[in-house]
């Protein structure tokens, strides 16, 4: 168009700039290692469980967080749902996918409470992480891929970091949300009884927003797990790459048979989280 | 006594341009001129007082008067414009976050509204977490709360949560709470408004029974006029961030300082403050080891009364003689008094002695009654019209 004296360089700064980092190899080889240590980590112990004593555990760690109001429909879903994906020779991709979301999960975690914390102390953080969080989640996620190959090669380790900054806005959301909730009496209740500001946020703030958390870190999970096909396209092993496969091949069959374990996967995930955010609940 | 607490210049200013809303503060210009010119909002303007050492000092004032804000600077929840506040002697405006941390621990415990307590702790662990952020171990800690708990008279709810008890209950735990660290000085911020009625009555009347075995300096915010007078050894009015009048109850009710404290006063229930000291009258009388009968007769006589109060030498009551009688005398030629003094009818009361305890009997007597001090002495009388005037608001120092 006329109007335009020149194009911006825009894409050129951002491959100059995803140039000029990947010269911090070794940076970024120790996170690939230490992220690689966890995936191998999650990955060797569910390996050495057998199926069926993997069963007995979902089962007895569903049993055991839905105490209050029990919910056998959902025992019984899951012990349907878990020999449906056996059957269905899932098994050794169900588990990839479950260390894929268990590691992002964590690490958002990990990264995402503090930065919660510091965006609800502080008004300025605030301000600036908002639009940087609305950025993280609106982008397509293909696009992470792009420089997570550049830094970290192919395998489950960039598909993890792409996850990681996918699916941790809610966690840093509502940790910032759930603590700026807590009622102004009981932060001054806090502060005029003397308090430091480690006691307030480890006595009052964070019990009390709790709640709001684990429902952050709930949706957390679900992003990161609707993040597995995406991440099969480098490499991250697991159920997303059987879907990712079955388009290839235009194989509806096991595409479909693939989708329904990833989504028996997300609602033993979902339920489990949400009961044990629930069990934490005084009546 | 000494004072406890001194509050100098203590000033909050909300919004921007401060410096600017300061100055013109410092001219004298009203919160409304203030607030047109600068956009700020006075809070509390140069607020001067001091609490003593074991007193209730009430503050008092509607909503907007300052009287929140004001509490918050004393313990520096909200950090004051300019000003000083003195615990002990010592200024709080100078001392660093250690410093405050360490007199919000161990000086000064606060009480509030809505009860603030943590929900997700049980009672034990409310009443124990002044005690916990200082450091305190878990044995210690857990006996003072229960110590202080059973003070508070709340047995056996430990281990239970805030939201299970009922709102007068929580409040006493708030109360046990602040009792817990042994602060010296109370701040409590409209404490008992959250409760009905019959439980905001029960509280007071714990407080100050609590009082009397603690001597604490107790700041308290209310609104409520009946609640102020009921429990404040001193009551302070607010208006619009500015101190309107301090006082006793009794010079508050007595001596409003403006228009604004004498409405607040209108609709108070004066028997329920009003002392027989305020409304007793002088009354006259015969001195039986010195005046014989013609002399209490023209004293009748002068005063359009039929009978008289009878004392001896040291004013001590002696009982009542009545015209009739007197002038009998006279005729028989006896001039001693003490054949026709009685003690009989004469209803007696105490100068402390709350006027509306006396209302039942006021009406039926036939007599007035006769105050008497603690060494018998007749300090005054309570006539029928006196108290209703008192309660209908008339002036009756005499």
């Amino acid at each position: 168009m006329p109007i335009l004296m020149g194009q911006l360089p825009l894409a050129d700064w951002i491959n100059a700039l995803v140039k000029w980092l990947t010269q911090f190899t070794g940076f970024f080889n120790a996170i690939t290692n230490f992220i690689g240590a966890i995936v191998n980590a999650f990955q060797w112990v569910f390996d050495l469980i057998p199926q069926w004593l993997f069963i007995v555990l979902i089962l007895a760690l569903t049993f055991w967080a839905t105490r209050r109001g029990k919910k056998w429909s959902l025992l019984t879903f899951e012990l349907l749902g878990l020999l449906l994906i056996w059957n269905l020779g899932y098994w050794r991709d169900m588990t990839q996918t479950l260390t894929l979301v268990l590691t992002s999960s964590l690490i958002a975690l990990v990264i995402g409470i503090p930065l919660g914390i510091w965006m609800a102390k502080s008004d300025i953080v605030e301000l600036i992480m908002k639009p940087v969080l609305d950025l993280m989640q609106t982008m397509p996620a293909f696009v992470y891929l792009i420089p997570a190959v550049a830094f970290f090669g192919i395998g489950m380790v960039p598909g993890v970091l792409a996850s990681v900054i996918f699916a941790m806005p809610p966690t840093v959301r509502m940790t910032n949300l759930g603590i700026r909730q807590v009622p102004a009496d009981l932060i001054e209740a806090a502060d005029s009884y003397g308090s430091t500001s480690w006691q307030k946020l480890i006595k009052v703030q964070l019990p009390l927003a709790k709640s709001t958390l684990m429902a952050g870190v709930n949706q957390s999970m679900m992003l990161s797990l609707s993040m597995v096909v995406i991440a099969s396209m480098i490499g991250a092993l697991g159920l997303g790459t059987q879907v990712y496969f079955a388009v290839g091949r235009n194989d509806a069959g096991s595409g479909f048979t693939a989708g329904i374990a990833i989504v028996i996967l997300a609602i033993i995930l979902d339920r489990i989280t949400q009961a044990l955010n629930k069990g934490q609940q005084h009546s | 006594m000494t004072a406890k607490v001194e509050v100098k210049n203590l000033t909050k200013i909300f919004g921007r341009r401060i410096p600017r809303a300061q100055q013109l503060l410092s001219e004298g210009k009203s919160k409304a001129e203030i607030l047109e010119e600068t956009g700020a909002t006075v809070g509390v303007s140069r607020a001067n007082f001091s609490v003593q050492d074991g007193e209730i000092f009430v503050i008092m004032g509607l909503s907007g008067s300052g009287k929140s804000t004001l509490i918050r600077m004393i313990n520096r929840l909200i950090e004051p414009t300019e000003g000083e506040i003195a615990i002990d002697g010592e200024d709080l405006m100078t001392l660093d976050k250690n410093g405050l941390r360490e007199v919000r621990r161990k000086k000064m415990s606060m009480v509030f509204q809505n009860f603030a307590l943590f929900p997700n702790r049980t009672i034990l662990q409310n009443v124990g977490y002044g005690l916990e952020v200082q450091g305190v171990d878990q044995d210690t800690r857990d006996k003072k709360a229960h110590d202080s708990l059973e003070l508070v008279g709340l047995h056996g709810y430990d281990d239970q949560y805030p939201q299970q008890l009922s709102g007068g209950m929580q409040q006493r735990v708030g109360l046990a709470r602040a009792l817990a660290n042994d602060a010296e000085v109370l701040l409590m911020d409209e404490a008992f408004s959250a409760l009905d009625p019959l439980n905001r009555k029960d509280m007071q009347d714990e407080l100050l029974e609590l009082q009397e075995k603690m001597h604490k300096t107790i700041i308290f915010i209310s609104h409520d006029l009946n609640e102020a007078l009921r429990i404040g050894d001193r009551i302070m009015i607010m208006k619009d961030g500015v101190i309107v009048q301090t006082g006793t109850p009794e010079d508050i009710l007595t001596n409003p300082a403006d228009d604004y404290v004498e409405r607040f006063i209108e609709d108070v229930d004066r028997t329920k403050v009003l002392t027989v000291a305020n409304v007793m009258i002088r009354p006259n009388t015969v001195n039986i080891d010195k005046d014989g009968p013609r002399i209490a007769l023209r004293r009748m006589r002068d005063n359009d009364i039929s009978s008289i109060y009878v004392v001896d030498n040291e004013r001590r009551f002696v009982g009542f003689a009545d015209a009739d009688d007197v002038a009998a005398l006279i005729q028989q030629g006896n001039r001693d008094l003490s054949s026709v003094v009685t003690k009989r009818e004469v209803p007696i009361t105490s100068p402390d002695t709350p006027v509306r305890d006396l209302m039942d009997q006021i009406s039926s007597t036939p007599v007035p009654f006769a105050v008497l001090d603690d060494q018998k002495h007749l300090v005054g009388i309570i006539v029928r019209g006196a108290v209703l005037g008192a309660i209908a608001g008339n002036e009756v120092t005499e």
